[in-house]
């Protein structure tokens, strides 16, 4: 049952930072029709920065900061010297387009800091663990990383429900040629979403750096789960995202601890430890395709 | 047809043909050159097999490293049986696959645009665990081929040998894509990417036609991976990683997506960059990458509509 409860709380965390890169991938696809394979990168330039930053500037926090901003101010530098003349080709030439910056930044990341992982230590205030219920402790930074999600959870919902930018963001995503009808100036709309959506995976960068290890081409796979999070969850909605990230994260989470208790009790030690992870990985494509089977659009889709 | 457009192919086939006679001959071409071409070969008939749907049929899979793994593993599990027989190796590879993407297709037919992208990326990542939890056939690891497949009697075990069966391979396969291209099921299917309702609205079943394409391209790809499988005499779950599915969809678009012929000049062009190239310097990619970008924003019908003057 401890077990089950660290897992479930592990899952959640996975959930934020999926969150985190989701919100900005869906915005960027509903707003603007662009498939971004590079934003993976961003969360990996974010996870690099943090890690530098943090040297220089002397702590995470000042890294933190620092990373977001920077992460972001990079972002929008690409959007403006190349993707926004992507936005009206087919999604195939932004596949490919992207895909190129993507095999290219990955292999600058590699030049500039070595294929060797790099460590983040977790800032002073955050480092240990406290006591969650009796005989179970669970790392507080884990829960920083919750909290952080939760919250920019919060802030996009009263950015995207309550202000005059989200309204045009909803507008954009379920109509953006109506939007530039009534003259609004989309460009400068679209600068906004691209360069939040940016830093925000970024900062999700900077927040696992200090849980996984800072390598070349961490991104991608990340990409890959952010990328079934906002299908399921319905291209360009934020409330699909956050749905469809805790789900994510709380499949695979589980999926691992579960299955491979499973697959224990059913098979020989040997067997069960090569079938239960891979049994486990493919879990969350299982509950993608099964959710687009019965409902192609995603669950909460932002055009009607 | 353009005359451009007719020569290409045939000059790209000559010269395919060309560089294990001129070796024969004596000239000083070194054993990477026929190497790197028999690459070449066989992942053009898995990018041309992705052409047909993709290019022509507009159906842009994300997925298509799954059933160029399902014909390897096909040959790793035969193999691991004992057979090598082309004639049973062959056809079990190209059923497999195709019944795969029968039961898959018809869920993703369901979606379309960035959905159909990401199911088809989903049953290949399933494909991809799959295949590392085949414990009895390396798992993670992969599996080491005992022997190449054998066609009566006779051993594909010199590179020659494959290189010319690939060869054959792949110009059946463009063949056969090009007379389905032509036919009155190519033009449906061709029809229905550029509107589907109106095909609907005809009385055609666009997802019958949709489906059959899918389930002909994957029997297709699966020949080629029976074929890597063999040149490598190694399989692993690598050949349905995410990445290498993306590595087609590159050579598609960058030859051109619906000329077929491209889809060689796409794999030539990829297979140099990251074989070629990648022994000259690591840092390859950072001249494929900003080289993908370019072609995006400055050729738009890729390699194969430079010079048809809409480039």
């Amino acid at each position: 049952m401890t077990l089950f409860i660290v897992q479930a709380l592990n899952g959640i965390q996975l959930g934020m930072l999926l969150f985190l890169i989701a919100a900005g991938l869906t915005l960027v696809f509903g707003v603007m029709k662009f498939v971004n394979l590079a934003h993976g990168v961003q969360y990996m330039i974010g996870a690099y920065l943090g890690v530098t930053f943090a040297g220089w500037a002397g702590g995470f926090w000042a890294g933190l900061l620092l990373a977001s901003v920077v992460a972001g101010a990079f972002g929008l530098a690409l959007d403006v010297v190349i993707y926004r003349h992507l936005y009206r080709r087919s999604e195939l030439d932004q596949v490919l387009a992207t895909f190129g910056i993507i095999i290219t930044l990955n292999e600058v990341t590699r030049l500039l800091w070595g294929s060797n992982p790099l460590d983040m230590k977790m800032p002073e205030l955050l480092s240990g663990s406290f006591q969650l219920v009796e005989g179970l402790r669970y790392p507080i930074y884990r829960i920083a990383v919750m909290a952080a999600g939760l919250a920019v959870a919060g802030g996009l919902a009263v950015v995207v429900n309550r202000t005059r930018v989200g309204m045009l963001i909803r507008a954009g995503a379920s109509n953006g040629a109506m939007v530039e009808g009534l003259g609004v100036d989309i460009g400068r709309l679209f600068r906004i979403v691209f360069g939040m959506g940016a830093m925000l995976a970024g900062f999700a960068g900077v927040l696992a750096a200090p849980l996984v290890s800072v390598e070349p081409g961490m991104g991608d796979n990340l990409l890959i789960l952010a990328f079934v999070v906002i299908v399921i969850g319905g291209v360009g909605s934020i409330r699909g995202a956050f749905v469809a990230a805790c789900l994510v994260g709380l499949v695979d989470t589980l999926g691992r601890s579960l299955i491979t208790d499973l697959s224990h009790a059913a098979l020989s030690a040997t067997t069960s430890a090569r079938v239960g992870p891979a049994v486990a990985s493919m879990l969350i494509y299982l509950v993608m395709a099964l959710i687009l089977a019965i409902r192609p659009t995603g669950l909460f889709p932002a055009r009607a | 047809m353009s005359r451009a457009s007719r020569m290409v192919p045939i000059a790209l086939f000559a010269s395919l043909a060309a560089i294990p006679i001129l070796r024969e001959a004596g000239l000083p071409i070194g054993g990477f050159l026929p190497l790197i071409a028999g690459r070449i070969i066989i992942f053009a008939i898995a990018a041309m097999s992705l052409d047909f749907i993709l290019g022509v049929g507009g159906l842009a899979s994300f997925g298509h490293a799954a059933p160029l793994a399902i014909g390897a593993y096909a040959v790793a599990i035969l193999d691991a049986a004992g057979i090598h027989d082309a004639t049973i190796v062959i056809p079990a590879a190209m059923l497999a696959a195709g019944i795969f993407a029968l039961v898959t297709g018809a869920i993703a037919l369901r979606t379309s645009g960035i959905n159909f992208l990401m199911i088809t990326l989903a049953f290949a990542q399933m494909v991809y665990f799959a295949a590392g939890s085949l414990a009895d056939y390396g798992g993670d690891d992969g599996y080491s081929l005992d022997a190449r497949i054998m066609w009566a009697g006779w051993k594909l075990s010199g590179r020659g040998g494959l290189y010319a069966v690939s060869l054959v391979c792949l110009f059946a396969a463009w063949l056969l894509f090009r007379t389905l291209t032509a036919s009155r099921f190519g033009r449906l299917l061709s029809a229905a990417r550029q509107n589907r309702v109106r095909v609907q609205s005809m009385g055609v079943d666009v997802f019958a036609v949709q489906l059959t394409s899918m389930v002909i391209a994957a029997m297709v790809c699966a020949v080629a991976g029976v074929l890597l499988a063999n040149e490598a005499e190694f399989v692993s779950p690598a050949y349905a990683a995410w990445g290498r599915s993306g590595s087609l969809m590159v050579m598609v678009l960058l030859g051109g997506a619906g000329s077929l012929h491209g889809a060689i000049l796409g794999a030539a062009l990829v297979v140099l960059f990251e074989e070629g190239l990648g022994r000259v310097t690591p840092h390859w990619p950072l001249i494929f990458g900003p080289l993908l970008v370019l072609s995006v924003l400055f050729l738009r019908r890729g390699i194969a509509g430079i010079g048809r003057g809409d480039g």
